[in-house]
């Protein structure tokens, strides 16, 4: 029995993905045409007509008709969303106004020329990155656009028709697309159209698209415009095959390395890769190499625009190192089973390659089975400016370098000078070339070669016969200061070639040393707010930059939890880009593709797909290089996962918390509703015979009203103690803490008549040693009241009460104890507990009198307790901290 | 014995309320005013010059404690504070604010009534200037023109603070005196920070002037508000 052909299950999370992304987004439905006038704008037109028949709710956000009428008739009677105006440069310009769009919320918007470019300040620099967050807020879209501006093609269009364009629409917009149609019109007829008036050509581009329109050019875009959506057609059915289990044609693990650098061809190369990849169906990684030597900023800029371009492109990028190229290329090829290689076709002199070796002939040579593509240059500059690679040591030529180079000599000279006598000329001559190794080792190229030129013509004046002289009469030692200068160069570039390598290893290393303490702190923090004030005092140290980090509220809103500088806050602008990245879940601000202007870049905090907050850093004067933003997305995931490990247990707390006080409620309404009705009942019925029954005699009488007077009193006691243990419960206010002497408290409660002690032998020790407390006076008294009030309802009238205070170490007891009959065993604990009543009780009371004690002594930092004597009763125990001291008291006033 | 019974004003918001001290005032040969707002009370305070005003803390339409301070501004009129248990800020307020005494929900009528009886007899005995030249109290003389205190005939040796202290308890007898006014008129003003003083002073007063300091019956603490000499009729 043979199993049917299981799909794969990358790829069946890849149609989850796919599903899912589909599920609350809009749907893209791209008119494709190739060449403007093929009537992109009338077939959507057209379409939307169809559709606002059937009802659905559609807005025309921007449609382009260039005032043809046909054109315009189409866009008749649809509802049409205003524009919004810029100003730029004195002139106002039209916009599609896409927060306009997206208050409107229509089910279907009308977005006409996808590649776009939007005046500067827009939010987005590009069109479809508007309709990227139309779709993202589940409006679907219909747009257009013309096969030239597919990112990929860019260049092979730039190739077939001299026209560069400069609006371009990444692939991958075209490839999530969920429909694309076509507009195909035969060239004949579009150049007839074009004759007859009915293209619009925008005056000043008239010239460069009368080239343009030529038909050999537009055979050859139309034949582009057509295989690439044979291709998407393609890909469905390959989606379609994989999905249902049908043995798909996959090229099997085909994967496409393409080598970047800094020069402008590269660009080229990776567009090369892309179409290559895209035709093999097979994943491709633009891998730029960095060696020894380093990058001025201009270049690594463009590396770093490169690898962007490689990025949108749908590639992935790494960043190799090694001193090689070649090596550091194959390396990479082998580990990640790299089938094809691409390579620019070198550019520079031969020469160059003798010296330094081809990278070509070197990645040929060790490909083994990987194929090598050299792909040749495109028009255009392609040859990498002079100056790109900082040339080793010659940066940065330290303030008093030469004059060290010439203390360096003048020792060389005096140590020669000394040994003179004793040493032969060639021995002589070692001590100067140690001096070149010295200056070339420790002050740069610049210096070692002056060491080396001085060198030589103190050499040469001072030992080289003739002396004194600079003449020289023998030929060998034009070859020893030729050693001495080309000694100089190579030592220096190797010294210069290791500090650069071991800088790198020193900010590798420290990048990791961060990076390992910031979770090392993360990790002990149990607060957003810690987290947040750890990661932005981090990031500040980082990357030099002001850093506010924002944390998620429950109602989408965005809160700050901390920020380094501390106080730091967002200011509107920057307010709205940041509610922007959270919303999208992608970077915002400066340096990025949405609002680039603003001064703050908002990183997404992101737990796996949970939003948790955003992170807002200012950088300081420039946008952060590619390794930075690389290294800061590392950063914030970290942040982000702290974050939501700390909300997750919070949110734990709160559900555990929720229970308990579920759990509270429901024992305190069965207790409290008797407790309540018992002295009610009581009040009603003797109020009642008393107005009803007048032949009620006078004994009754009084023994009803004091009824009636008894009962309100327990009411009010149990409404006190449900007021005081609600308070307690809600974490209320803290106790008003004053100085106070024990004394006076324990006199203030031991005359309350409602406690009638006076009925009791009391007897009270204070220790002399026992200070002022630092306590809220009402509480301790409430407490103390609310001990005596359970020794009445437990213990024998007129049995002996003792109260005791002493002071212990950093803290003072105070026992209260009676001869009663004590707790019941094991009890001790549960006395504390709400609702808790021992089995003996008098009956009244909610069992809440205690729990409130242990409240109101744990808000004071103390404890209670309570045990039974070995003498019998029980006594109850409570120990308050004695923090701090009291206050000098002033004796008579001046 | 032939003057007119006391005139009261009520000022309490709670109809119960109103109806209870209504039957047991009147019962007890008090004229009654009631107001149910302090817009209204003041009205009737100028109207009708009452000869007390017993007030509730809280009322709908602003603050008893605001009341109290406005009156303060132009009349001496006693006024008594009903507040509720818990209320002690409010209590001290009110009394700092000017209010003579507090009686805290719920109370008995007699506890009322005696409460009552103090204020009035206060404010006669400030309206009459005090020229006594002697103050008793539970068997505790005060001579104010030699300065000297006995209890049972012994005298007792106090410091001048306890001196100041006692006169001023004795002089406020059965009125509460707040921690701020006690330390302002002995000490002045610019101890009021300094609770501690009172209480420690009063500490040592105590074991002085009480029989039984622990269960003392003449210097009472009200906690959280301050202090009470206790009087013939509290």
């Amino acid at each position: 029995m043979t199993e049917p052909p299981r799909p794969d299950p990358d790829d069946l999370l890849r149609r989850v993905e796919r599903e899912e992304r589909r599920g609350n987004r809009g749907k893209l439905r791209l008119f494709l045409g190739f060449a403007p006038g093929v009537g992109k704008t009338f077939r959507m037109l057209q379409v939307a007509r169809e559709l606002a028949a059937q009802g659905v709710d559609l807005v025309v956000g921007v449609v382009e008709t260039h005032r043809r009428q046909e054109t315009e008739a189409m866009a008749l009677g649809l509802e049409v969303l205003p524009r919004r105006k810029v100003e730029y440069r004195g002139r106002t310009l039209d916009e599609f106004d896409l927060d306009g769009a997206l208050r409107r919320q229509p089910r279907l918007l009308l977005v006409d020329e996808l590649a776009h470019t939007n005046a500067p300040g827009s939010r987005h620099p590009k069109r479809w990155q508007d309709v990227h967050e139309l779709l993202h807020a589940g409006i679907d879209v219909l747009s257009t656009m013309n096969i030239q501006h597919l990112e990929s093609l860019n260049d092979v269009v730039a190739q077939i028709t001299r026209v560069q364009v400069r609006e371009t629409v990444p692939d991958s917009v075209l490839d999530q697309a969920d429909a694309v149609e076509l507009v195909d019109l035969s060239p004949d007829e579009l150049l007839l159209r074009l004759r007859e008036g009915k293209v619009y050509l925008p005056e000043q581009a008239r010239r460069a698209t009368e080239h343009f329109f030529q038909r050999g050019n537009l055979l050859a875009l139309r034949e582009l415009a057509l295989r690439r959506t044979a291709q998407r057609v393609d890909e469905e059915v390959q989606e379609y095959r994989a999905e249902h289990g049908v043995l798909s044609t996959w090229p099997a693990g085909e994967r496409i390395l393409v080598c970047v650098g800094p020069a402008p061809s590269s660009g080229r190369l990776i567009r090369a890769a892309a179409r290559m990849a895209a035709g093999l169906r097979c994943p491709w990684v633009a891998g730029s190499v960095e060696t020894g030597a380093g990058l001025t900023e201009a270049a690594r800029e463009r590396l770093d625009a490169h690898l962007r371009l490689a990025e949108s492109l749908g590639g992935t990028t790494v960043r190799l190192s090694g001193t090689r190229v070649s090596e550091a290329l194959l390396a990479h090829a082998r580990r990640h089973n790299v089938t094809r290689i691409l390579l620019g076709k070198p550019t520079h002199a031969r020469l160059r390659d003798w010296i330094r070796g081809s990278l070509v002939e070197e990645v040929v040579r060790g490909s083994e089975d990987i194929e090598v593509h050299v792909i040749g240059p495109g028009t255009g500059p392609t040859v990498a400016p002079p100056g790109d690679h900082v040339a080793p040591g010659a940066k940065g030529l330290a303030p008093g370098a030469l004059g060290r180079a010439t203390l360096v000599v003048a020792a060389a000279l005096g140590l020669a000078l000394l040994l003179r006598r004793a040493m032969s000329l060639p021995d002589l001559e070692m001590i100067f070339l140690l001096a070149v190794m010295v200056s070339a080792t420790w002050l740069g190229r610049l210096p070692a070669i002056f060491t080396a030129a001085l060198g030589v013509a103190c050499y040469d004046f001072f030992f080289v016969p003739p002396l004194y002289t600079f003449s020289v009469h023998d030929r060998r030692y034009f070859l020893t200061f030729a050693m001495m200068f080309a000694i100089g160069l190579v030592v220096s570039s190797l010294a210069a070639r290791l500090r650069r390598q071991e800088q790198d290893a020193i900010a590798r290393e420290e990048k990791t040393a961060t990076l390992y303490a910031l979770l090392r702190e993360l990790t002990s923090a149990a607060e957003p707010r810690q987290i947040a004030a750890i990661s932005a005092r981090h990031a500040l140290q980082i990357f030099e930059a002001q850093t506010i980090v924002l944390g998620a509220t429950g109602g989408g809103e965005l809160e700050a939890l901390g920020s380094a500088p501390e106080g730091l806050v967002l200011g509107e602008k920057e307010g709205s880009v940041a509610r922007w990245c959270h919303e999208q879940g992608a970077w915002a601000g400066r340096g990025t593709d949405t609002l680039p202007g603003a001064p703050v870049l908002c990183v997404p905090l992101l737990a796996g797909a949970i939003r948790v907050g955003v992170m807002a850093v200012f950088p300081a004067a420039r946008a952060l290089r590619v390794d930075e933003r690389a290294f800061l997305d590392i950063f914030c995931r970290q942040v982000a996962a702290a974050l939501s490990r700390v909300q997750l247990a919070e949110e734990a707390r709160a559900a555990a918390l929720r229970a308990r006080a579920e759990e509270l409620r429901s024992t305190l309404l069965s207790a409290v509703s008797h407790d309540l009705r018992t002295p009610l009942a009581s009040i009603t019925g003797s109020a009642t015979v008393l107005r009803d029954d007048p032949g009620v005699d006078e004994r009754t009488r009084g023994e009803l009203l004091e009824a009636v007077v008894e009962q309100a009193a327990r009411l009010e006691r149990l409404v006190s103690n449900l007021l005081d243990m609600t308070r307690l419960d809600s974490g209320g206010s803290p106790p008003k803490r004053e100085w106070v002497p024990l004394e006076e408290v324990i006199g203030s409660v031991l005359v309350r008549p409602e406690l009638r002690m006076e009925e009791r032998p009391v007897t009270v020790e204070i220790g002399p040693e026992v200070p002022l407390l630092h306590v809220d006076p009402v509480l301790l008294g409430q407490v103390l009241v609310n001990i005596l009030e359970n020794v009445n309802k437990y213990t024998p009238a007129r049995s002996p009460v003792e109260i005791e205070a002493q002071r212990g170490e950093a803290q003072v007891w105070i026992e209260v104890r009676d001869r009663g009959p004590g707790l019941p065993p094991g009890s001790e604990l549960q006395v504390f507990e709400k609702f808790f009543r021992a089995a003996q009780a008098g009956g009244s009371g909610a069992g809440l009198g205690l729990a409130i004690c242990k409240g109101m002594i744990e808000a004071h930092g103390g404890r209670i307790s309570a045990a039974n004597r070995s003498t019998g009763g029980a006594a109850f125990r409570i120990v308050l901290p004695c923090d701090g001291s009291p206050p000098p008291i002033e004796g008579d006033p001046p | 014995m032939n003057q007119p019974s006391p005139l009261l004003l009520v000022v309490e918001d709670e109809p119960q309320m109103r109806r209870f001290l209504r039957a047991s005032l009147v019962s007890h040969g008090y004229r009654l005013l009631e107001a149910e707002r302090s817009s209204e009370a003041l009205q009737l305070l100028t109207s009708h010059h009452p000869e007390l005003l017993l007030l509730d803390l809280g009322l709908p339409d602003g603050d008893g404690i605001d009341l109290t301070r406005q009156i303060r501004g132009w009349s001496r009129v006693p006024i008594l504070v009903l507040s509720a248990r818990g209320q002690e800020g409010d209590k001290v307020a009110a009394l700092d604010a000017g209010a003579d005494d507090y009686i805290t929900k719920p109370f008995g009528v007699n506890e009322l009534l005696a409460r009552i009886r103090v204020a009035l007899r206060h404010a006669q005995l400030v309206a009459a200037g005090s020229s006594a030249e002697e103050l008793t109290f539970g068997g505790v003389r005060i001579d104010l023109v030699r300065r000297e205190v006995f209890r049972g005939g012994e005298p007792l040796h106090l410091t001048p603070i306890e001196y100041k202290l006692l006169v001023l308890l004795a002089r406020h007898a059965g009125k509460v005196l707040t921690h701020r006014q006690i330390l302002s008129e002995v000490w002045g003003p610019s101890y009021a920070a300094h609770q501690h003083y009172v209480r420690v002073h009063m500490a040592e007063l105590r074991k002085k002037v009480e029989a039984d300091p622990a269960r003392p019956r003449l210097l009472m603490t009200e906690l959280g508000v301050g202090y009470r000499l206790r009087d013939r009729s509290s």
